[in-house]
């Protein structure tokens, strides 16, 4: 059993866990995963990791409560545990030294962003940060990203705080000499951000979190086409190069099951509610 | 005078199958086994060969006529003794060997009618003895101090780690699920193998003094190299061959396509055939296509239609005689109604406006001369493109090794297949200390020849480990 060391609500239904996972902690590197568990009924969910501490012997991940599971994740407390904890899953992101790194993310994958984009700055990067969300109290990590970042930009859907949208990216490509675009978060955001680099060469890589059921590479589930061909997200990536990657068919994939979710979650509130 | 020479009867005895109208509304077990009369009568059918030629046909060499012979004299105790001597889990081989293609395919009785049912005895003392609580052999009481890392709990691993345990070593078997059994869990629905058997078996090897660590996946949270390094002395490798084949045609990706994988561990891991009581969702069309020919395509084929499917067609681009699947369960499902199209591969996948799945453009085969498999090469008949409605398709077409364990190893020789070089004998790799055995050696292949290897393997380990151990004690005299 693996225990939430700390839990904090970032914003309301979007929570960062601690979890207790010494093996995991020594071993997990930016752009990896893990899948967990809540209970004997629950889904298996994949969440990137966020960070680790050695010394604590934990990891970090965030979860926004968009379904019947991860609300059931969301009620957990500080001490509560959770039934299986899995990872690290994924080839872990390619990090060295490129000279301008630009980490683009959004929602609640800015805190695994933060994670790469921390290592980048470690391995003598300079790093660009822009980070994204609906609204500005939305906006997730923005004195995280700051302290490791030397410059971050703010962007926000309706234009509350920051940037309106992503197209000042645009200019900022256009006057920045950047040799590595790395981009996390709805796949909107991930495609958005592999067209403005593509006229520019910049070698830009998406994390991809499709939907998944082992993360090993049984169940093909998370298969994308990249570079017309059919990869496995869990052990393929999840990185790979997004002037490649066939986002339409993606984002047509991750819908599969929305009725199915939806009605789970729809029970499973009405049962919140009459219990 | 001489006795005249008892009657022997040609048939087997039948076993009684849940009614197929009823099964398919259900996922409890299809066949009830036999009774302990029914047992008895069927044993006694066994003339006891002075020379028995079933025994050459089992993979881990149970001695057959033994055991048959002590379910004759109701002695079900001894029989299953003598059945564990050689086979960890019988309550599963029991149930999804293929015998007519092992043991019983070499019963003389088959000659003259059917031939013994060997299965169906396996799996009625095997029940036997699960049902009055199992007797767990002692362990040896000098443990060898000796510690083995086996890697993955399918039929290999577990078969391997019960071998080691039993020699007095002291094992860890890792597996990356949330729960042990491999292909047996995730793959093999609950109608033809019950979880509380899988259960009872796992149960019995942990009993042995077996380890088994769940969400554990080696290559990703520590690999081989990291396990020697831990003071693991070996190691085995039994990962089977978990990557869902795709065929590479135009629209695989649509959605309502599904690898049978997938659907399998959704349905039988996840249990989502109790959605939305498990959060775990499925989506099961009306028309529902399984491409290929195999025992996964059998699963879940019949799966599909205890889902709600209105109709289930298997699409098999060869013919009824090279299905590589167990007899039993083409019949079964057949009863159940399940539609056969052989000779007939799909070409492209046609999808709606949404993205989904609606039809299938098919080809038209024929066979030609045997391939390598030995079977005859199916052969597309030019201008014979038609078109299959299907809202779901789920590709069985099998799999391939896991990569993984490869790619973080150094030293591990593999083939272009991906699977991993042995010695046949031994199955020793070409890395110190570390034997494999199972799908990751030989491709798909069947839960009792992935027992066979293990055993294999668990002897070849054992003496590596007490040859080092006289290398160690000899070096610290001097």
């Amino acid at each position: 059993m693996y225990e939430i060391v700390m839990k904090r609500e970032l914003v309301p239904h979007i929570n960062l866990f601690e979890l207790s996972a010494k093996e995991i902690a020594a071993k997990a590197k930016p752009g990896q995963f893990i899948i967990l568990r809540v209970d004997e009924h629950g889904e298996r969910i994949p969440l990137t990791i966020a960070g680790v501490s050695v010394e604590k012997g934990t990891i970090t991940v965030v979860c926004h409560e968009v379904g019947k599971t991860t609300r059931k994740l969301g009620k957990l407390e500080e001490k509560d545990r959770l039934l299986d904890l899995l990872g690290p899953l994924g080839k872990p992101a390619e990090i060295r030294k490129f000279g301008t790194v630009l980490c683009v993310g959004g929602g609640v994958m800015v805190p695994p962003l933060h994670f790469q984009a921390k290592a980048f700055h470690e391995a003598g990067n300079r790093v660009i940060g822009v980070i994204g969300a609906r609204t500005e109290n939305q906006l997730l990590f923005q004195k995280e990203m700051r302290e490791v970042c030397d410059e971050l930009h703010v962007a926000t859907d309706d234009g509350t705080k920051g940037q309106k949208g992503l197209d000042f990216l645009e200019g900022l490509l256009k006057e920045r000499k950047i040799n590595r675009a790395i981009a996390t978060g709805p796949i909107v955001t991930l495609r958005m951000v592999s067209e403005l680099t593509r006229p520019y060469d910049i070698p830009t890589i998406v994390n991809l979190i499709p939907i998944m059921v082992d993360g090993m590479g049984m169940c093909g589930a998370c298969r994308v086409t990249v570079g017309g061909r059919t990869m496995f997200a869990c052990v393929d990536g999840p990185d790979f190069d997004g002037h490649q990657v066939d986002f339409g068919e993606l984002m047509t994939r991750l819908k599969m099951y929305a009725p199915q979710e939806k009605l789970a979650f729809v029970f499973h509130e009405k049962g919140e509610l009459n219990a | 005078m001489s006795k005249p020479k008892p009657k022997i009867r040609k048939e087997a005895v039948p076993t009684l199958k849940q009614d197929p109208r009823e099964r398919i509304r259900n996922f409890n077990e299809v066949s009830f086994g036999y009774s302990e009369a029914q047992a008895v009568a069927e044993a006694e059918r066994c003339i006891q060969c002075p020379k028995p030629q079933c025994i050459q046909g089992c993979p881990v060499g149970v001695n057959i006529p033994a055991f048959i012979k002590e379910i004759k004299e109701r002695n079900f105790d001894e029989a299953i003794r003598i059945v564990k001597e050689k086979n960890s889990l019988p309550a599963i081989c029991g149930r999804v060997c293929p015998q007519e293609t092992q043991c019983q395919k070499f019963c003389v009785l088959g000659k003259v009618g059917e031939p013994m049912a060997i299965g169906r005895l396996e799996r009625f003392v095997s029940d036997y003895e699960l049902q009055r609580g199992v007797t767990v052999p002692l362990r040896p009481k000098s443990p060898t101090g000796a510690k083995v890392a086996v890697v993955g709990s399918g039929p290999a691993g577990l078969t391997a780690a019960a071998d080691l345990a039993k020699l007095g070593h002291d094992v860890v078997m890792f597996e990356a699920l949330h729960a042990p059994g491999g292909v047996l869990m995730y793959g093999i629905p609950e109608f033809r193998l019950p979880k509380r058997i899988v259960q009872a078996e796992v149960d019995y090897i942990k009993k042995l003094g077996v380890d088994a660590k769940t969400d554990q996946m080696i290559g990703r949270l520590y690999t081989i190299d990291e396990l020697l390094e831990r003071g693991f002395d070996a190691v085995f490798i039994g990962t089977g061959a978990g990557l869902p084949r795709f065929m590479g045609i135009p629209g695989e990706n649509l959605c309502g396509i599904y690898s049978a994988n997938e659907f399998l561990i959704r349905v039988n891991l996840m249990k989502a055939y109790m959605f939305p009581e498990y959060d775990t969702p499925i989506r099961v069309g009306k028309k529902v296509a399984v491409i290929g020919g195999g025992n996964s395509a059998m699963d879940s084929a019949r799966s599909a239609l205890r889902l709600g499917a209105d109709q289930v067609r298997i699409i098999y681009r060869r013919s009824r005689e090279e299905m590589p699947t167990r007899l039993e369960e083409v019949e079964n499902a057949e009863e159940e109604g399940i539609e056969f199209q052989f000779l007939t591969n799909p070409r492209k996948f046609i999808g709606n406006e949404r993205g989904w799945v609606k039809a299938i453009e098919c080809i038209r085969m024929q066979l030609g001369e045997p391939d390598e498999s030995g079977r005859r090469r199916p052969i597309p008949i030019k201008g014979s493109e038609a078109v299959v409605d299907a809202d779901m398709v789920i590709m069985a077409i099998g799999n391939m090794p896991n990569p993984v364990i490869q790619q973080t190893t150094e030293s591990l020789e593999t083939t272009k297949w991906g699977t991993i070089v042995i010695d046949e004998e031994t199955g020793k790799t070409t890395k110190e200390g570390v034997y494999a055995g199972g799908d990751i050696v030989s491709g798909v292949a069947t839960v009792i020849s992935a027992m066979g290897a293990g055993r294999k393997a668990a002897r070849a380990i054992n003496e590596y480990l007490m040859k080092k151990k006289k290398r160690l004690t000899q070096h610290n005299k001097i």
